[in-house]
């Protein structure tokens, strides 16, 4: 099967306005007879099932949460890019697309991420119109700060949360189109599998949590918005119950995966603190607007911060980077973090971390402007350990946060399977090999308000639609083949826990697949993944059973989805002989350390497609061309 | 340390319910709550006992899915927490913990620690918005906000639907919950339009949900783990009285 990414002719800025007059509209009145599942309702699942809602369709949306306003979006810290220019610093769409190509390290489509950056000013006028309280100034006009990864002030904010208001912002959408009858809301259900008949997608099976009971639902369209996989690596940044369950089952249906290997971990979060660590805590990036990073010049000193002169300090970032200093992008200051830690100048007990100092601006700034920028970060930091940020330096480590990889789609945002629509961070579109900070939001709003109500409709409108019943043999196939996992599961009845396998296996992820990936770790890990999965099938221990609400139960197909989603990783990483973005392979770095891309060999989304449980995985290349933003090697010093 | 659980265990919402002695005891006071609670359900699990369920997933105070009774206090000692905010070190070594779900008719219980709020979402759909549909809309800056009226709105805008509030109210009323978002939206020019008609739904919904009302104990504002001030009550009343004239 060949790769159609479908984009448009014509010149870079005309593609979206060009496309949006060509594509086909389904008449008012008709909408209403076409059912759309919307499986996830984050940012991008609760934005696109309001909009289809408000437009008129039927839609059905469902969540594993009680409620959309539970979904990981709400964690979301710093805030959302739009190229408004109310800073009058030089911003522009075309800066922002530029930006964004650059911060993902040449590996993203140039016509979505310019699409992505038309768009995102129509998010913030949207959001205010909802009610989203985002940051003022006196004169009572938007406020916005700078982030990593960009010279421009463009990043809208509420406080310290502006995932939060975002969501609480397309949540209230979704309520409204709920009291209307638009939409349908299911609440604690969990997509387990999709329904593919005649080569589209027709609907998906959902368990009830509650009560264990398999459900099925038929649609014209499916749309995925469940979010990316973080949670393969145990600790992250993600929530307890993020997974890639949803995404995998449509994988193995014939949805392709596009760039696992591209998986982000955020320099800014606090280190670990035990073995009984069951989640990781990000402090937004916004952070390092004021605070400073720095180890002690003299390795192992054990001394309180206060104690270190200034001239005993090393601001490695300052030092390395005179031009971005401690607002490079992500992954480079993930990696220096570990660098710095591996060469013994780590802090803290475990030597794993080190200081974001907030000392020099605090003293230029005063307490107040501190307080009220990042004053719920402080406090945050302050629960968890139990230290003062106003008084000592914060403890900083990197962490797993977002994945970059995820379902490949079109230009439509739609898989290789014909009315299965991914948004959100479960595809792989907009930030190539890295993403900016400010940038999730703004994607995954793109795509729920903006985008694909407009393609969904084409799609509705170019294809008959045959009636199809959940009673058909595609729905029982796909049940009993649920079942049939589920009760091998129960079955097993062996002498370890999920979470321990889970913590076994996402330390080999980060061990030989996390931030320094290396041929030799790759092979590794890509020998004991199958040990481990094997021992998983043979030694998982569930209690309880299938028709009562069974948290373990839960844990474990999710679970046994990301010991199958690992070793993809680990594959793509591996074919990947290149270093670029977040994907970094130690055989492939310049002399300055930095990420080495080869664009003659590379310049590609790997694009994975499922041949069967004893079958290799066939890798298939969509060739990238930069047309506008021409490859350059990435300086930020 | 070492800490003694009484944890309450019901199978679903028919079955009566009782409490249930759980020995914890290799706990770091560097643990949070909730991991506590992991290590104690790692150890049922190898029993073959069903672990304690309850409510969880962003475990950084924000989704607001956590919430239980501990020690009598909605979210625990401390203030300004969600539950899984709250770490072991405030906690003393031998303590006895008595852990509860949410207790409320309006919040009936799914299973253990887990109950159901989704009243909270129906009283949400009966008006918690502005009615302003994808496209069609002013650009931001077109809508001056004082910054004054940002924060304060923020500041009610801030609450993450834990059910706190109803959990530690003598009379089981979402007052603060509802306050916070007719609050939000009196405060803000994006929500005059409907400034009425919200109130006066918001509340029919939460007097349906069989919500109690509000009888100035102010706990819900103590326990609140975004510190959403009583204030917002007032402005619902005030809101209130104003439909209605």
């Amino acid at each position: 099967m060949a790769l159609e990414s479908k984009i448009p002719e014509g010149p870079l800025e005309q593609k979206w306005s060009k496309h949006k007059f060509k594509m086909k509209l389904v008449n008012p009145a008709n909408r209403r007879k076409h059912t759309i599942i919307v499986v996830g309702t984050g940012l991008a699942g609760a934005s696109v099932a309001a909009s289809l809602g408000e437009l008129g369709y039927h839609v059905l949306a469902f969540s594993y949460h009680e409620s959309p306003r539970r979904a990981h979006s709400i964690a979301a810290q710093g805030g959302i890019n739009a190229p408004k220019n109310y800073s009058n610093d030089g911003d522009s769409v075309y800066r922002l697309f530029y930006d964004t190509i650059k911060g993902g390290d040449y590996r993203a489509r140039e016509a979505n991420v310019y699409r992505l950056a038309e768009v995102s000013g129509c998010i913030i006028d949207q959001c205010v119109a909802q009610g989203v309280p985002f940051a003022r100034d006196y004169a009572g006009y938007l406020d916005n700060r700078s982030f990593g990864g960009a010279q421009v002030a463009r990043t809208f904010y509420a406080r310290g949360q502006t995932g939060q208001q975002l969501l609480l912002g397309a949540y209230s959408a979704l309520m409204r189109q709920t009291h209307a009858g638009s939409v349908k809301f299911f609440d604690r259900r969990e997509m387990l599998d999709l329904v593919v008949i005649k080569g589209q997608a027709r609907g998906i099976i959902a368990r009830n949590l509650l009560n264990g009971k398999l459900e099925s639902y038929t649609a014209d369209a499916v749309v995925l918005a469940t979010g990316g996989y973080g949670n393969v690596y145990y600790l992250s940044t993600n929530a307890k119950a993020s997974n890639a369950t949803a995404a995998w089952r449509a994988h193995k249906r014939g949805a392709f995966f596009g760039n696992p290997c591209y998986t982000q971990i955020h320099p800014t979060c606090i280190p670990v603190s035990g073995d009984h660590q069951s989640k990781l805590t990000l402090m937004s990036e916004s952070l390092r607007n004021d605070g400073r990073i720095w180890v002690p010049k003299q390795k192992g000193d054990k001394r309180k911060p206060k104690d270190i002169p200034e001239n005993e300090r090393d601001y490695y970032l300052e030092r390395l980077y005179p031009s971005f200093g401690n607002l490079v992008p992500r992954d480079v200051a993930s990696r220096r973090a570990k660098d710095m830690c591996d060469e013994g100048f780590g802090v803290g007990a475990s030597g794993l971390a080190v200081y974001l100092d907030f000392a020099s601006a605090i003293q230029r700034l005063g307490k107040d402007i501190i307080e009220q920028r990042y004053g719920n970060l402080f406090d945050m930091y302050k629960q968890i350990t139990a230290e003062n940020p106003y008084e000592a330096p914060m403890r900083i480590y990197p962490a797993v946060h977002y994945t970059m990889g995820g379902l490949w789609v079109d230009y439509n945002l739609m898989s290789t399977i014909p009315g299965l629509f991914v948004l959100g961070e479960a595809n792989f579109s907009d930030h190539g090999a890295n993403r900016l900070g400010a940038s999730a939001l703004m994607q995954g709003l793109a795509d729920g308000y903006f985008i694909a109500p407009y393609t969904i409709s084409d799609y509705i409108a170019s294809n008959k639609f045959e009636a199809v019943s959940a009673d058909a043999p595609e729905f029982k196939e796909a049940e009993n083949s649920i079942t049939a996992v589920i009760n091998k599961l129960l079955s097993v009845n062996g002498d370890k826990t999920v979470d321990e396998f889970h913590r076994e296996f996402g330390k080999i992820m980060w061990d030989y697949v996390g931030m320094g990936r290396t041929k030799e770790g790759l092979k590794k890990a890509l020998t004991v993944i199958p040990k481990i999965r094997e021992e998983f099938w043979k030694h998982v221990k569930i209690t309880g059973n299938a028709h009562d609400l069974n948290t373990e139960l839960e844990k474990a197909q999710r679970v046994a989805d990301f010991m199958e989603l690992g070793e993809l990783i680990a594959m793509d990483a591996l074919q990947r002989e290149e270093s670029c973005g977040a994907h970094f392979r130690e055989e492939y770095q310049t002399a300055d350390g930095e990420a080495l891309r080869n664009d003659k060999k590379f310049s590609y989304v790997a694009a994975w497609e499922y041949k069967g449980a004893k079958q290799k995985q066939v890798l298939h290349k969509e060739s990238l061309k930069f047309e506008y933003a021409k490859p350059s090697q990435r300086s930020y010093k | 340390m070492k800490v003694t659980l009484k944890v309450w265990r019901q199978k679903d919402k028919n079955d009566e319910g009782r409490f249930v002695d759980y020995a914890a005891d290799e706990v770091s006071p560097d643990m949070s709550f909730l991991e506590m609670l992991d290590v104690v359900n790692v150890g049922l699990v190898k029993k073959g006992e069903i672990p304690i369920a309850f409510d969880h997933d962003c475990r950084e105070g924000i989704c607001g899915s956590c919430g239980m009774m501990i020690n009598g206090r909605a979210h625990g000692p401390g203030r300004g927490i969600a539950t899984c905010q709250l770490h072991m070190r405030s906690f003393q070594d031998g303590d006895e913990i008595v852990v509860e779900p949410w207790r409320a008719q309006a919040f009936p219980v799914i299973k253990d620690l887990m109950v159901d709020r989704t009243a909270l979402d129906r009283i949400m759909q009966a008006g918690g918005y502005t009615s302003a549909k994808t496209g069609g809309v002013p650009d931001g800056n077109a809508i001056l906000v004082p910054k004054p009226a940002a924060d304060e709105a923020f500041d009610a805008a801030a609450c993450i639907g834990c059910g706190a509030c109803v959990a530690i109210c003598p009379n089981s009323s979402a007052m603060l919950f509802v306050a916070a978002k007719v609050s939000q939206l009196s405060i803000l020019p994006q929500g005059q339009a409907e400034r009425e008609a919200r109130v006066e739904n918001m509340i029919a919904q939460m007097d349906e949900e069989l919500f109690g009302g509000c009888s100035n104990t102010y706990a819900c504002e103590a326990e609140c783990p975004k510190g959403i001030s009583v204030r917002h009550i007032g402005r619902l009343n005030h809101e209130l009285l104003r439909a209605k004239l």
